[in-house]
């Protein structure tokens, strides 16, 4: 421990006393907060202390010891690194102060933690469940609950080797399906909940004006052309102007959690790419960061850079194809989609030529790289980054920047402000367009972008189109960082020790994040010393950057809302998960 | 363009060929049906964005009729289902597919639509979009490059080319029947299935109820 | 709001278009349905059109391009075939789908097992093709196939492989992986030789 977080936790201790303790298990950081203290630390935490971004909010099923413990991670919006705390609560009636009265960021993260863990969050001012839906049977992130095709605890099967008689395991199921029902029930007296209370919060709001008017409420998805995926948000319309939105999700909710805690560590890493499935080695770059802090290792020289190329090139052909979709939505369809998508191909075309894949990349090991690049593609990624990508960024802008029709429909629609940012825990392209410069590859460096010469983009307004004109900004930084990448790359191996599939990870917690192309990218996880993580927990940028969808939007019209969303770009993999 | 036509065993003279073609009403029909393929505008997950890329410039399914993607399923030939079906999305799905008018087709893209995929295990997962609507073609790939989707759509090609007037199901007397929507119960529940359903779940209640016994039973 | 915005975009459009037709006539004859043509468009040099034209032409698959992983056998002399795979199971075991199936052969006459599959099945239902099988195979047994032309009318009968399915002769894997084919080849050849001559010195 260095001597700065110990002088940090002796004013912690003295200015909390009894209501937090340093969290003293093997492998673990951070302080366990009283339960009825919690909202007492965290306001002095934010006020007092600078922690004023909440990162992220999840819940952890300590079978054993019969407790389910709330973890938060929290930040200085100024950089730097963690501060953990956590609060226990038992299995039964599980509950927790809600931290949404500090951190506006918490509400859906704690609507998430609800859902599928089952704690009670007292006094969140709407807590349903948000992946699921209403009357679904228990909360299936509990390590008790199983699932209708369960086989085991941890991977791999037994029946797969040596005795592997194949077999479909919808065949063993008496519905010859993917479904599990409650002993006794009657399919005939069930009444479905339904959206009943999702809609009671979306009636009719007092717009202070004498004139009388009808609401309508509106729903805009799941199967929608402009929602980027089965993404929906039920909204509260006075003529054309939102009042209300609601967004809904769960619609692509693939349970990469609970999958995630029965794979080994290693099986996890495909699965990653799954989640942002448009940068997939950005994701593989976050769980492959989290994974070592825990193993303590780190990858030689070359897979450094090996990776920060391939997490720089994924960023550009984010922002270039989040560009190309953002202009969809707003209506030029579908010319500057297509440019958008040719830079993207040749992108992909590397991808393809180094992991094998277009978009799975796969890519990332623990302690390295999974192989080094093949002949000709660090040509190929030279003349890319040298000449073309470049000239296209310049292109892409006369073509669109000045647009008076997307001027006209940018400026000043959907703003957030820089306090509203950091309090809805905003992140990466979305928080830096409010005016916040903050930059996970500066704020708190990782990998090896300390060497790098590069900007942190920042643009004032919060709007729409400062959130197009920063994805333009960034994609010109990621290719400073490449062109310097490209040029330094040394030689030597791209594995530290031997590729192994059975990694030994010690028992702890850690949460790892990387500045990802939607923002901030973070898997938290805990090892218990055994072959697969007892927890696995993903800190989706695209998923927490919708808390604040309903305050951007409100007050603006209806195809607004449709732009907004663009200009946030979501991935619904991440989001569901 | 004529020889595609022509069915084989007729004499056509040789000055003739390549304007006139003897052939039967069941190829123009399909030929006109396959060459203008609508699909709808209807993504899911990963393999839309492949999806995405075989409509943009460099794959381009507009060479084969397939440019017209509908955001309505009124105006849609085609659903591709594109990504993992969850149990959240499938009564969408379905109303989807009842929505949309004849002649309708289902192509399951990747391993996720076809049988579940990766994700198959999980809770909120349904393991085949064909468990609920049927299904023409099967592309397997996690996720299919978007030469594997074409490949797909001209399989599906080829199975309408095989298809007669006389025999499709849109005019049969009958019709095509309309699939029901599932309910979102404790689990997604098929309104087929309801007699199932309550039969399983009552030889549960009694399976439990006989292990408490049992368990209970050395104590008294 | 003068639309200048506008004209210069509509600008760019327009020298795609004639980029285009200028394209065409430049490498004319060469850029369509051949090889060269194909790696142009492909290239980080490429303008004017950009499509491939699938089927009549297709993009080159690289050396790694991975899809469904395919079992490699060793050809005999007289055509008889001789599986690489010695059913160890580390594929079945590494996989994160678990899609691999192995039913190892056991000698009738002592029940001990012999390195050869009995059985070998991967359901493509399943299968996420992250290439981990191929990977971590010690024998070089399993790899990753560039076939991706695989659409069916019936998954049920046709989506589970099975070994026959799966099995394709080591020429087939030479020819889609020449590099990493010749790198194994190598690795192989150096080891028997160090084997060897840890036998002679003995």
């Amino acid at each position: 421990m260095s001597e700065q977080t110990l002088v940090a936790e002796d004013i912690i201790k003295t200015r909390f006393g009894e209501a937090v303790e340093a969290d003293g298990r093997k492998g673990y950081e951070g302080y366990l907060v009283k339960r009825e203290k919690l909202v007492e630390v965290a306001t002095a935490l934010r006020d007092e202390f600078g922690y004023d971004y909440l990162s992220s909010v999840t819940a952890v099923d300590y079978l054993p010891e019969d407790k389910i413990e709330v973890v938060y991670h929290l930040f200085k919006s100024t950089g730097g690194p963690s501060l953990v705390i956590k609060v226990d609560a038992p299995r039964e009636n599980t509950s927790v102060p809600s931290l949404v009265p500090v951190y506006p960021g918490a509400e859906l993260q704690e609507r998430e933690a609800w859902d599928l863990m089952g704690v009670k969050f007292e006094g969140h001012p709407d807590l349903r469940r948000i992946l699921m839906w209403e009357g679904f049977a228990g909360h299936p992130l509990r390590k008790d609950w199983r699932e209708a095709y369960f086989e085991e605890e941890g991977k791999p099967f037994k029946s797969r080797w040596p005795d592997g008689h194949v077999y479909r395991i919808e065949d063993k199921n008496p519905f010859a399906k993917n479904v599990d029902y409650p002993a006794g029930f009657d399919p005939e007296s069930w009444v479905p909940e339904g959206e009943a209370a999702l809609y009671a919060g979306m009636g009719a709001v007092d717009v202070g004006s004498n004139l009388r008017t009808d609401h309508v409420v509106v729903n805009l998805g799941p199967q929608h052309p402009s929602t980027h995926g089965v993404f929906r948000m039920v909204v509260t319309l006075d003529g054309e102007t939102i009042l209300k939105l609601k967004p809904v999700m769960g619609y692509l909710h693939r349970n990469h959690e609970k999958i995630g805690e029965r794979n080994t560590f290693l099986q996890n890493m495909p699965f990653t790419d799954r989640l942002d499935y448009l940068s997939s080695m950005s994701n593989n770059f976050g769980y492959a960061l989290a994974v070592e802090k825990l193993m303590g290792i780190k990858p030689p020289e070359r897979a450094e850079y090996l990776r920060v190329i391939m997490a720089e090139l994924t960023r550009i052909s984010n922002h270039i194809f989040a560009i190309g979709m953002f202009l969809n939505d707003l209506g030029a369809y579908f010319t500057p989609a297509l440019y958008a998508i040719q830079e993207r191909e040749l992108i992909l075309d590397i991808f393809e030529a180094v992991s094998g894949s277009r978009m799975m990349c796969n890519y990332f090991r623990f302690g390295g790289v999974a192989r080094d690049l093949p002949e000709g593609v660090l040509e190929k990624i030279r003349s890319l980054v040298v000449d073309r990508l470049p000239r296209k960024v310049d292109e892409l802008d006369l073509y669109l920047t000045n647009n008076e029709i997307i001027r006209a429909r940018g400026e000043g629609v959907g703003v957030l402000t820089p306090e509203q940012a950091i309090a809805y825990s905003a992140a990466g392209p979305v928080l830096r367009a409010s005016g916040v410069p903050y930059d996970i590859r500066r704020a708190d460096p990782y990998s090896i972008y300390d060497r790098f010469e590069f900007d942190v983009a920042v643009r004032y307004h919060g709007d729409v189109y400062d959130r197009y004109l920063i994805r333009m900004d960034e994609m010109r930084q990621s290719l400073r960082i490449l062109q310097q990448a490209v040029r330094d790359l040394p030689e030597g191996p791209i594995q530290e020790g031997k590729p192994q599939y059975q990694v030994r990870v010690p028992a702890g917690e850690s949460y790892g994040r990387v500045e990802g192309p939607k923002g901030e990218l973070g898997y938290y996880i805990v090892s218990n010393g055994k072959a697969n993580p007892w927890r696995y927990h993903v800190r989706a940028p695209s998923f927490i950057n919708l808390t604040a969808l309903e305050t951007m939007a409100v007050g603006d019209k209806i195809a607004d809302a449709v732009a907004i969303l663009g200009s946030i770009d979501i991935v619904l993999g991440e989001t569901d998960r | 363009m004529s020889n595609e036509f022509n069915t084989p065993g007729y004499d056509i003279p040789p000055e003739m060929q390549g304007q006139v073609a003897i052939t039967t009403l069941d190829k123009i029909y399909n030929w006109g049906r396959r060459s203008s393929i609508w699909p709808m505008m209807f993504g899911l997950a990963c393999c839309a964005i492949e999806m995405i890329c075989t409509a943009a410039s460099r794959y381009d399914f507009a060479r084969f009729g397939m440019e017209v993607m509908r955001p309505s399923p009124r105006q849609a030939d085609l659903m591709i289902v594109s990504g993992t079906v969850t149990k959240k999305m499938i009564p969408q799905i379905v109303r989807l597919y009842n929505q949309m008018p004849e002649p309708k087709y289902v192509v399951a893209m990747g391993a996720c639509a076809s049988g579940g995929g990766p994700f198959k295990e999980g809770y909120n997962v349904v393991s085949g979009v064909d468990n609920y609507i049927p299904v023409d073609v099967y592309i397997p790939g996690c996720p299919p490059t978007p030469q594997a989707l074409l490949h797909g759509l001209i399989t599906l090609q080829k199975r309408i080319d095989a298809q007669s007037i006389k025999s499709v199901r849109w005019y049969q007397k009958e019709g095509t029947e309309v699939v029901p929507v599932p309910v979102l119960g404790p689990d997604i529940m098929d309104p087929r299935e309801y007699e199932l359903i309550r039969k399983v779940a009552a030889e549960k209640l009694q399976k439990e109820q006989a292990a408490a016994e049992t368990a209970a039973a050395p104590t008294a | 709001m003068d639309g200048l915005g506008i004209i210069k975009g509509m600008g760019v459009t327009l020298k795609r278009f004639v980029d285009t037709y200028l394209e065409d006539i430049r490498w004319w004859g060469k850029r369509y349905y051949t090889r060269e043509g194909v790696e142009l468009r492909s290239s980080a040099k490429t303008r004017g059109i950009f499509t491939v034209q699938y089927p009549e032409e297709k993009l080159i698959t690289p050396e790694e391009f991975r899809y469904i992983p395919f079992l490699v056998y060793e050809e005999g002399p007289n055509g008889e075939k001789q599986d690489r795979c010695t059913s160890c199971g580390i594929c079945a075991k590494v996989c994160p789908p678990q899609c691999i199936w192995i039913v190892r052969t056991n000698d009738p006459n002592t029940g001990r097992p012999i390195p050869e599959p009995a059985e070998f099945y991967i359901d493509v239902d399943i299968c996420m093709n992250c290439g981990f099988c191929a990977e971590y195979c010690p024998f070089d047994a399993i790899k990753m196939d560039h076939d991706y032309e695989l659409s069916v009318y019936d998954r049920r009968a046709k989506n589970i492989y099975n070994k026959e399915r799966l099995s394709k002769p080591v020429s087939y894997y030479a020819s889609i992986r020449p590099t990493n084919y010749a790198r194994e080849e190598k690795a192989r050849a150096e080891e028997a030789a160090a084997k060897a001559a840890r036998k002679a010195a003995r």
